[in-house]
Order: C-alpha cells, then structure tokens, then sequence
C-alpha cells in the first residue's frame, strides 16, 4: 500500500487546525455520557428500592412475631384464633425441592449443552437449538398445567401403589413434592443449557487441539479440558437455574399442592414463593406482613447465593 | 549421520479441503533421529502435511486424503489404526504455546492420565522427566502447583513441548514452534531441538529460512501444495536443484 506522495489528491493540504472546539459535537458527547449514566442508575435504583422496600416491610413482622418463631416454627395457621406463622417447612421445601430440581437440571441441561456444543452437526444442532430457546420462551404457566394434567396423575397411580396400606399417609392426588421437583427441573433446563453451551463454544479451540494431539478421545477432551475450562461459564448457568427453581411460583403451585408439610417426596408441600401467591389476595394485617416476610426471607436466599458464587468465580479467576 | 533410519514414509499423498487440492502427489521419507523441515510461502500446504502426519486433518470437515503414510512401517490410513495411539506415538507442538488452564504438573500430566497411568510416583517421574526433558524443570520446579497460564510465551511453548514429550512419542510435529515467541526463547526451543533430535525423529515447520538452516538436517519446500524438493539442508540451501527453490531462498518471492 504504497502511497505517491506526488498526488495532490491525497497530499495533506496543511490547512487542517487542531485548535477551536466543535461546540455541537461537545454537547452531543456530553449528552450521550449522561444518558448513558441515567440508564445505569436505573438498574441500581430498582435493585436499591426492592431491598429497601422489602426490607421495610418484611423485618416488623420478624419483630413482633419472633424471628426464631417464624424461622423455625413449623406450624403455619395465620387465620387462626392463636395464630402461628412458622414458615420452617417452607424454606426447608424450597432449599430441598430447589437442591433436587438441580440435581436433576444441570447435568441433563449440562450434557444437552455438550451435546449441542461438541458433539452434533450443524443439522441436528439446529433443530434441537430452537426446541431449547423455545422453552425458555413458554409461560411458567403452561408449564404448571403440563404438570397437573401429565406429571400429577402419574404421581398419584405411584402414591396409590405405594401407601395403599398406609393409613397414616395423606393421599395428595399427586400434588406433591417430586412432582415440583420434575415440573422445576424441566423449567431451568433453557437456562442451563443456553448459558453452558456459550460457554463451552468460547473455550479456544486449541486446548481441544492440543488434547487430541496428545491421544485423547474426543470424550476424553470434553470431560477433561473442555468442561473444565468453561466451569466459569457453566457455574454461572447453574446459579442462574437455581435462582429460577427457588423464585418459581405460578407452575409450582399448580402441582405441589401447597400444604405447609414435612417436605418427603410425596407430600404436598408448600413452597415460599408459593406461600405468598396463595395467600396475598386475601391477607390482612400481621398476616400480610410476614408474607412479606417470607418474600424477604427468598430475597436473602438468593443474595446469598449471588456473594457465594462471585466468591468462587473470583477464586477461580485468581488461581489462574 | 549414515545408515539412517526411515520413520515415516509418505508416498503420493494428495489432500482435498473440499475443492482445493491443498497436496498434491507429496512424497518423502522422515528420518529417525534427525530433523526435518519444511519451508514455503503461506498457503503452500507445509502446515496441513504436518498435520497430515497425525491425522489432526481428520478433524476438518470435507477434507479428503489420498495416499500412504507409514510410520515405522504401519499405514496411519488404514482403518484398523487407532487414531488416539497414533497422536499419542506422534507429538505435535503448536504455533501458540497452548498450555490448558490447569497447573503445570496437571498439563505435564495430561497426557499419562489419559492414557491410563493413575500411580502419584510413577507420574511425579514422567512429569520430572518431561520438564528436565525440555529444559524448563529448573524454572518452574518450585510453582509446578501454580497455573501454567502464569508462564511467559516461551516457558509455555518449552511446557507444551514438554507435554508433548511426556506421552513419550516417536516422532515430534512442530508447527512453527517459535513464531509467536522472542529472539531469547527461540534460542532456547532451537538448541532444545538439538537436544531433543538424538531420542526423537523431528518434523518442522518454519517460516523462518534462517531457523531451517540452522536447526535442520533436511529441509523440504513446498509451493502450492507441491512439494518442489528436499534435501540436505546445505545442498537446498547453497545448490537448489529446481529455479523456484532457489528464487524462494533467495527472497525473489514469499
């Protein structure tokens, strides 16, 4: 790209200043920068407010309650004439029916994402993408239904069989806690999947190249360096699915029978996103507060969740 | 240098990417115990027959090869052959140094795990034997549990030579080794190479002519896929036997 210095087209012309400000241009930069910074503050007013707001209106209750009282009371009876709002049962159906429901999730979601990632061809890949983008998109909702026309009735021909002779046990129609599980485990699978395999996709290709030229199988390589590399990415897509399964209400309570329960697989069982949904509309007075409780309870749930996973994605950057 | 053995010989290997005859009727044999290079502009298919040489082509889609190749005697075509021994027998370093995201020891590691060796002594030597091998275990035996990625360019590229080395192969690619790294380091993976060359038949690439007469015994060169002739390094450096040899080493073209 040699250029004649000849050629008085593109020869500089020497009349180009460097001095005096282009006021138009300054005031649309200046402009766009608080625009930008506007759009910002947005994000952390909406997180600020939510905190504060919950805050606000869930810790009274904590007060006149008791916060062991409804932390690890088990008897939930808010419209009674002694009313109890022990809400144990339901944090422990949460923590239980959220741990299983990614038990069962990620490594479905996990293996689907290599699968889509590594292993099928551009034509397999692209039907089953968009199945996978396609469920993310359907309505918890529907989900719910699914599960109270297909999951319940399957669950409740199981129950059936197995506590025929149980006298002790409350028949549940097969709203109970596996059905949430599955119902929950299916619903974070687009999460999963989605956020595993863009992660796996940016691992460079070299570190395949390299294992294979080492000897390894082709599953040799995504097990030991694929996987591996991309466990950033992946823990992410985890996090993401259990902040999913612990916020989901609406197809929970479709299947869970929302009984305060011990939470054993086939009981019904009442979840805390659930707890609220079901008792809002009617709620009064100590009642509606701590069921704003309960709502700040799952908010610190998932904080903690958040600062754990920061914590070990920050260790894992550092080591390296 | 007489009497030498053949390792590998590659007799009329043509090579497809889908259209493009990227190698055309290529020929020559791969000495044991020696180097070899291969030189040529960009796009003249010296990369590709290295990659050949360990079936990494497989791994493109729509590539089509014609051909022998045998190593110590053995068709790397043939469908009985596994592809995994024969990368595990044929090594191959890379242009980037490429260490995964692990520790040093876990890299060195790699290879022996994948290929069955679970025993914490019997991989405390090859990692030890490796490092030493290539020349870095004085720099890093203190930090073997820190990451690789820590490393500088050159230390990496003398680590993934020493990752090569751990799966104890016969025969060592190496896809312009040096290229990605500075004066000092490439140095130090040439007068490694030297050492290397008495316990391992070597293949190079380089687009560095100065590198080929310096580090190699034989030196290859390839334009458009045809490879034009190969020779002892001195003999295609000081009396090329075809014009465009001579027209490429001595910068008419390249």
């Amino acid at each position: 790209m040699k250029v004649k210095s000849s050629n008085p087209a593109v020869a500089p012309s020497g009349k180009t200043t460097i001095l005096g400000v282009n006021q138009s241009r300054k005031a649309i930069e200046r402009t766009a920068t608080i625009i930008f910074f506007v759009c910002g503050i947005v994000a952390i007013l909406a997180v600020a407010a939510i905190t504060i707001y919950l805050i606000a209106s869930g810790a009274p209750a904590l007060g006149k309650v008791g916060i062991l009282d409804i932390l690890f009371g088990t008897v939930w009876s808010p419209t009674a004439d002694d009313p109890s709002f022990g809400i144990a049962y339901l944090i422990l159906a949460s923590i239980f029916g959220t741990a299983l429901a990614i038990c069962i999730g990620v490594p479905i979601g996990l293996l689907a994402a290599v699968f889509l990632a590594e292993i099928a061809n551009t034509k397999v890949a692209n039907i089953v993408r968009p199945c996978v983008e396609l469920l993310a998109g359907i309505p918890s909702v529907v989900y719910g239904l699914l599960g109270a026309i297909i999951l319940c009735p399957l669950m409740y021909d199981i129950e059936a069989a197995i506590f025929a002779n149980d006298p002790n046990h409350q028949m549940t129609g097969g709203k109970n806690l596996i059905s949430a599980i599955l119902v929950l485990a299916i619903m974070i699978l687009p999460t999963v999947i989605n956020v595993s395999e863009s992660s796996l996709r940016a691992v460079p290709q070299n570190y395949r190249a390299s294992s294979l030229a080492l000897g390894a199988s082709k599953i040799q390589t995504i097990f030991k360096v694929t996987i591996p590399a991309a466990k950033s990415g992946i823990l992410t897509g985890v996090v993401l699915g259990i902040g999913r399964a612990l916020g989901e209400a609406m197809a929970v309570v479709m299947v869970c029978g929302n009984v305060a329960n011990v939470p054993f697989p086939f009981n019904s069982v009442r979840f805390l996103t659930t707890g609220i949904v079901s008792e809002m509309s009617y709620s009064s007075g100590l009642h509606r507060e701590v069921l704003f409780t309960i709502g700040l309870v799952l908010f610190v749930f998932i904080m903690i969740i958040n600062v754990l996973v920061n914590v070990v994605l920050k260790k894992g950057v550092e080591k390296e | 240098m007489e009497q030498q053995t053949v390792k590998c010989e590659v007799k009329n290997l043509n090579l497809w990417y889908g259209d493009n005859h990227a190698l055309k009727d290529v020929s020559m044999d791969i000495y044991d115990k020696s180097i070899t290079a291969f030189i040529g502009p960009s796009g003249c298919g010296k990369s590709t027959f290295l990659k050949t040489l360990n079936r990494m082509n497989d791994l493109v889609p729509n590539v089509k090869i014609e051909g022998t190749v045998l190593l110590d005697g053995e068709d790397i075509f043939s469908p009985k052959c596994d592809p995994t021994m024969l990368r595990k027998k044929v090594g191959m370093v890379f242009q980037q140094p490429n260490p995964f995201p692990m520790s040093i020891y876990d890299n060195i590691a790699y290879g022996p795990r994948i290929h069955g060796i679970k025993k914490k002594a019997q991989l405390d030597e090859i990692v030890e034997t490796s490092l030493k091998g290539a020349a870095i275990f004085d720099e890093v035996k203190d930090r073997l549990k820190k990451s690789a990625l820590g490393l500088s360019g050159g230390q990496q590229q003398r680590l993934c030579i020493a990752r090569a080395l751990a799966v104890q192969p016969e025969l060592l690619l190496m896809d312009e080794p040096t290229s990605a790294l500075d004066p000092i380091s490439t140095m130090k993976i040439e007068e490694l190479m030297e050492e290397l060359k008495k316990n391992y038949a070597i293949a190079i690439v380089t687009h560095n002519m100065q590198q080929a007469a310096r580090v190699a015994d034989r030196t290859a060169f390839f334009l458009v896929g045809e490879m034009v002739e190969i020779g002892d390094t001195e003999t295609i450096f000081a009396r090329p036997a075809d014009k465009r040899t001579e027209d490429y080493i001595t910068g008419r073209f390249g």
